[in-house]
């Protein structure tokens, strides 16, 4: 495996949160449409975009300590169950969480979008890349445990929030310059289907490398 | 759960009003002594080019008695696209059925034939109470988090009313929906702006002002309700109260704008203590402030005593008793139900602030007693009451009863039982389908319709 590969996987993943409607890039839509401006949905990016760092960033962060401080057996299988558990409750039964109001500011809008990408496991489909990191470490006889790879962690959320925000960005401003939301309730696939699918398989990912 | 949105969201008004026509309507049938039969909800056809066009194809009765239906609505709409809380794969399928007396609410199963619904759950009051503390479920609304029903009161019949939530999945009461509710003491319709956080309240009296009828002495001395109140959507906290005048008595429907984009709506006064006129009020948003004026007023008509019921006699006249309003989804026309006098009003509301009447028809009527064209030599009692318009605007279909109690002081000769539809013209001009008279058993009365798919009164939109 080439070593760019999972950092292209993290790139990529991030683009996939962006591409989901409920991960923000509609929410700027309607925000322009409410106030006519296309400002207003280039504004709203900033703050959907730190609002998917703290979420995400958080459950890299966890990952990344546990990883130096417990057997990498033990990080593989507790990650991958907590992976396995949330795909399947999310095929099961798909809770939203319940938010109402569309005026929110930016730090309201950034609490909603931590809030999504949390509801929605988003930082989770990072944990196998991290504990695959930390894998190979252990297989190259590096001592264990090691300091926790904050470096790395932080790479992984920078590079991973790249590709939410050029995602974000590029349909928000498509659809609201271009293509308008008509299409939504023709092309809206379920993707929390496909989310739930991702988690697991991120799991059973885990539980392999 | 489904794949693809459920084809009947739309994103916004606009496109909504490109769905195809209805084939079926779901009509409220409250039985008309009280006792004894049950109420039901009637399946009418309304495919012209079918066999079941204007007939009741389908029916499903409730299990106990003394429901009294009322409205209902939707579990699930276009407000499922919302961008803030996005389940685009619910389906529009159970009807929220709430019994406005017994406070009991009934979910009723469209699919898999949307011909023959059934019940699949019934919540009893107690557990309304015991969660939210209110009875008299009226209005249901389906929001973008959560189904919403407004509540006319508490346990004992008195106020104050107010709204409650239902889990959208489970249909669990989740409780009161109000963080404060200020000044606020009467309820009965609500609805949104729901891109910019804003809820309007309406009143009407509490159970123990209405249930027993009219009650001549409160509506002289200005008790019944006359306050529009605006909240704040996502903290649940009243805002401000707009006092229509205590002539004003009893604020109703509310129609505010489909468009998400504009901040105004319609809200229509039964009768005012002054002249017996109805009035049609317009809130509107001005420098950030809510304002509230009269823009429409329907005159009471010069009636002989002699053919007036015995709560009128005194006052040789007979009221409009404007007791329903609906806004087309093009915000275009907003059609207006004079109860009392037996006539369908159509305004173009283009300029919201100058309305102009541009139709009308008359049928039924405490004194014209107009006849429907399918039967021309048939007098028709009630008048034109619960009205419900077709996405495309094309089709408007009405029912003839205000409210048990009601019916039987104004139409102390019995109410009937009829629904009717009018078809709109390309140019807006009105007039009765002579082919769709649907008259049902006489053992009940018909209130609210909801069209299959939806209609103007049943979705929000959060996109222009």
């Amino acid at each position: 495996m080439a070593p760019y590969y999972p950092w292209l996987g993290i790139f990529f993943l991030g683009c996939y949160h962006g591409i989901n409607p409920a991960m923000g890039w509609l929410f700027a839509v309607a925000i322009g449409l409410q106030e006519r401006s296309g400002a207003a949905v280039l504004r709203s990016i900033v703050p959907l975009t730190l609002g998917h760092i703290a979420s995400v960033g958080a459950v890299v962060l966890v990952t990344v300590v546990a990883a130096a401080q417990l057997p990498h057996s033990a990080v593989r299988i507790g990650a991958a169950a907590i992976l396995l558990a949330f795909g399947i409750a999310r095929l099961v039964r798909v809770r939203h969480p319940r938010w109402v109001g569309m005026r929110v500011g930016f730090w309201g809008l950034a609490l909603w979008s931590l809030l999504m990408s949390s509801a929605h496991g988003a930082g989770l489909m990072l944990v196998p890349f991290v504990t695959a990191a930390h894998g190979a470490a252990d297989a190259m006889g590096m001592p264990m445990p090691a300091a926790p790879q904050y470096g790395a962690g932080v790479a992984m959320v920078a590079l991973h929030t790249l590709g939410y925000a050029i995602a974000t960005l590029g349909i928000a401003m498509a659809v609201y310059v271009r293509f308008g939301v008509s299409f939504l309730r023709t092309a809206w696939f379920n993707v929390d289907l496909i989310w739930a699918a991702a988690l697991i398989v991120s799991g059973l990912v885990t539980l392999l490398l | 759960m489904l794949l693809k949105p459920d084809p009947t969201f739309y994103a916004s008004a606009k496109d909504a009003m490109k769905a195809p026509p209805e084939t079926l309507a779901y009509v409220a049938l409250l039985s008309a002594t009280g006792n004894g039969s049950s109420d039901a909800i009637a399946v009418v056809g309304t495919d012209a080019e079918s066999n079941a066009f204007a007939k009741e194809v389908g029916r499903v009765d409730l299990p106990n008695t003394g429901d009294e239906l009322h409205h209902f609505g939707w579990n699930a709409c276009s407000a499922a696209l919302c961008p803030f809380a996005p389940r685009p794969h619910v389906e529009r399928r159970y009807l929220i059925v709430p019994g406005l007396r017994s406070s009991r609410i009934h979910v009723i199963d469209t699919k898999p034939d949307p011909s023959q619904p059934h019940i699949v759950r019934v919540i009893e009051p107690e557990e309304i109470v015991a969660k939210a503390g209110y009875t008299r479920p009226h209005t249901v609304h389906c929001g973008p988090d959560a189904i919403y029903i407004s509540a006319l009161g508490n346990a004992a019949g008195d106020g104050p009313g107010g709204i409650f939530m239902l889990d959208c999945d489970t249909f669990d009461v989740l409780g009161a929906w109000e963080a404060d509710r200020g000044p606020q003491y009467l309820a009965y319709d609500f609805w949104w702006h729901l891109t910019q956080d804003v809820m309007i309240t309406s009143e009407w009296g509490t159970p123990n002002m209405i249930e027993s009828g009219l009650n001549p002495n409160l509506l002289l001395e200005g008790k019944y309700g006359h306050q529009l109140h605006f909240w704040d959507l996502r903290s649940r906290r009243h805002v401000q109260a707009f006092d229509l005048g205590a002539e004003q008595q009893m604020v109703l429907e509310l129609r505010p704008s489909h468009d998400p984009a504009k901040a105004y709506g319609f809200a229509g006064v039964v009768v005012s203590l002054k002249d017996l006129s109805s009035s049609i009020w317009l809130w509107h948003r001005e420098n950030g402030n809510w304002d509230v004026r009269k823009v429409i007023e329907i005159p009471a008509e010069p009636a002989d005593p002699a053919q007036l019921p015995d709560m009128l006699k005194g006052f040789s006249a007979v009221p409009p008793l404007l007791s329903d309003i609906d806004l087309s989804l093009d915000d275009k026309y907003l059609y207006a139900s004079c109860w009392g006098t037996g006539e369908m009003r159509q305004y173009d509301v283009s300029d919201p602030f100058n309305p102009k009447l541009v139709g009308s028809v008359h049928i039924g009527g405490i004194v014209r007693r107009a006849p429907h064209p399918n039967n021309p030599s048939k007098p028709l009692a009630g008048g034109p009451q619960m009205v419900e318009i077709s996405r495309d605007g094309r089709r408007v279909y009405f029912t003839n009863s205000l409210y048990r109690a009601w019916d039987d002081q104004f139409y102390p000769d019995g109410v009937g039982s009829w629904m009717v539809k009018l078809d709109v013209a390309e140019d807006g001009a009105i007039g009765f389908d002579p082919k769709f008279f649907v008259e049902f058993d006489p053992a009940h009365r018909v209130h609210q319709v909801r069209l299959q798919g939806g209609d103007a009164s049943s979705d929000s939109y959060c996109y222009s």
